[in-house]
């Protein structure tokens, strides 16, 4: 036998096939990481060029920074609105789609085309439609409706930046339902109407069961991106108007590359990493208890 | 019954037609307004009164807007085509070879899920600008590729291996292949509906990819369309609306044409990522 078994050679390649993924997380991902709590324990402008070592006193101005409570208050809405009107809209196209129609296909390519739009192109467009003399509210003239200057206003610009991040990315999750209802079995729906159920019935009783692990899935897909949105809220309100629509990695961004308060703003990072790996963490845990129902 | 069926066949259609508005208008104005001069920007007509095209030459003359479209594709294609060479290889590797040591590595990848990109921004910025990499393509491309963009698609890539049968592998072994062999012309051949699915939301990523080009890069040659977008402003620093809308419409109406011409394995690479992932 030489060296070289099979056995040997195999572990070769796995280790090789395995590398350039592996050195990428160490260099892009954990290394950063601690890096980040390295940074948070610093006061660190990047203008003024100090770098001091102030141990916990970050985190002390994390718990006092009233603009950070606002924040992670807008965060929470945002998050909540988004999965919100996100899943109910998700479903209700999803189930429309299912429906024996002509016609569908082409529904389906329109409801899914913003998802494909640019997503800043996608943005500035909405911006000029909810200005006040804009397309939104000449439609809402139409009905004889007085709109409002919808990003400046507290509400409405909240409002907006949760329309316009949904009706650009609910195609993707209406996919996913769509593929979920396909797979109920109809004989489910041809026995339950044998007994006399109706149409709402069917729904809640038979549909949404057994769409569950979907839901779940996409209702923690869509929390987590929600962390994510930083180009909408740029362009739509940065962060306005007062701190309304500031939401946490839109917080990071000024802290950091804004006011070049980079301690602090690697402090904020790993208050999002915190979020975002519980939320996570959750999901992984939900989807093992769930696992029987994802056949 | 036939009646009802028709009746609530209109009801159906009457809706999906009202839904529909909110993602059908934004797309039909911004290209008409994008043609339509100033003063009718904000005019309730869906089509222009007149149809110009001086827009689109001042989109070209107020910003390197060539340079711009090329920069972002090619990194979207790099990136795509990287990632999915790094997640195909990863992927099997942790699906399909047995080697010491194996989920411990896998469990270290995985850390990236948990990880997004924004976390480690603040340190990744210094490492580049230290590197003096600011202000060129190289860190919206192999942080991609390398870092935590990635571990999504390695997760994929080895759900899919793992439902391979194993008799395809061991009757390429007694036909003399060896592990890369095997990899090459057997498994990947095979995989080509998950690599479609990683393409498909890898492109669309980094092509919208927004907070990492606005701290990386600072002079317009470099600069990726998002962030061009934003750019086109009067010197008063106010926006000029209708060329942003003009090039906002030359970013998105080539990946909507490619999108309707192949919609069915754009939907269904899509679907079928979400349920494996």
């Amino acid at each position: 036998m030489t060296f070289w078994t099979y056995r040997r050679r195999d572990n070769l390649v796995g280790y090789l096939f395995v590398a350039p993924a592996l050195l990428g997380s160490l260099v892009f991902v954990l290394v950063p990481l601690a890096m980040v709590g390295w940074y948070s324990l610093n006061e660190w402008n990047v203008l003024g060029g100090t770098f001091e070592f102030i141990g916990a006193e970050n985190y002390r101005r994390l718990l006092e920074d009233e603009k950070l409570r606002e924040s992670l208050v807008a965060t929470a809405w945002f998050a909540a609105g988004l999965v919100v009107l996100n899943l109910s809209l998700a479903l209700l196209l999803a189930v429309l789609l299912n429906q024996k129609l002509r016609g569908t296909t082409l529904f389906r390519t329109l409801f899914f085309s913003p998802v494909l739009v640019s997503l800043v192109a996608w943005t500035l467009v909405w911006q000029l439609m909810l200005q006040p003399e804009g397309s939104v509210n000449g439609l809402l003239g139409f009905f004889g409706v007085d709109g409002p200057n919808w990003l400046r206003g507290d509400t409405t610009a909240m409002v907006s930046v949760v329309v316009v991040q949904v009706v650009k990315n609910v195609g993707l999750n209406m996919v996913l339902f769509l593929a979920a209802l396909q797979g109920v079995p109809a004989p489910l729906y041809e026995a339950a109407k044998i007994d006399g159920a109706g149409a709402w019935t069917l729904f809640t009783r038979i549909t949404i069961p057994l769409i569950s692990p979907t839901i779940l899935l996409t209702s923690i897909i869509t929390i987590v991106g929600s962390l994510q949105v930083f180009a909408q809220i740029a362009v739509l309100t940065q962060g306005g108007p007062g701190t309304s629509t500031t939401v946490l990695i839109y917080y990071l961004y000024q802290q950091a590359f804004q006011f070049h308060h980079f301690g602090y703003g690697a402090t904020i990072s790993v208050l999002l990493f915190v979020i975002v790996a519980a939320l996570t963490l959750l999901q992984w845990r939900m989807r093992r208890k769930w696992v029987l129902h994802e056949s | 019954m036939s009646r009802d069926g028709s009746k609530r066949k209109i009801w159906l259609y009457g809706l999906l037609c009202v839904l529909c508005v909110p993602f059908v208008f934004p797309t039909w104005w911004m290209v008409t307004s994008s043609m339509k001069p100033i003063g009718e920007i904000f005019s309730e007509s869906l089509l222009p009164s007149e149809w110009t095209f001086s827009t689109y030459e001042t989109v070209f003359r107020m910003q390197p807007f060539g340079q711009q479209y090329w920069n972002s594709l090619y990194i979207a294609v790099v990136v795509t085509a990287g990632t999915m060479a790094v997640a195909a290889m990863a992927g099997y590797a942790f699906a399909r070879i047995r080697f010491p040591g194996q989920n411990a590595l896998f469990v270290v990848v995985l850390t990236g899920l948990l990880i997004p990109s924004e976390v480690t921004i603040v340190p990744l910025f210094r490492m580049f600008q230290s590197l003096g990499l600011t202000n060129t393509h190289w860190p919206l491309v192999i942080v991609p590729v390398f870092g935590a963009p990635c571990v999504l698609a390695i997760f994929i890539m080895r759900q899919f291996f793992l439902a391979l049968p194993a008799e395809l592998e061991e009757a390429a072994r007694m036909d003399g292949l060896g592990r890369a062999g095997i990899f090459w012309q057997v498994a990947l051949p095979l995989a080509r509906p998950a690599l479609g699915a990683v393409a498909i939301f890898t492109f669309l990523h980094s092509w919208n990819l927004y907070l990492e080009p606005i701290v990386y890069l600072s002079t317009p040659d470099m600069f990726t369309l998002p962030q061009a977008l934003t750019q086109f402003v009067d010197i008063y620093g106010g926006p000029m609306w209708n060329v942003q809308l003009a090039a906002a419409t030359m970013t998105a109406v080539p990946i909507l044409v490619v999108f309707v011409v192949a919609q069915r394995q754009f939907i269904e690479g899509l679907a079928h990522t979400g349920v494996k992932g």
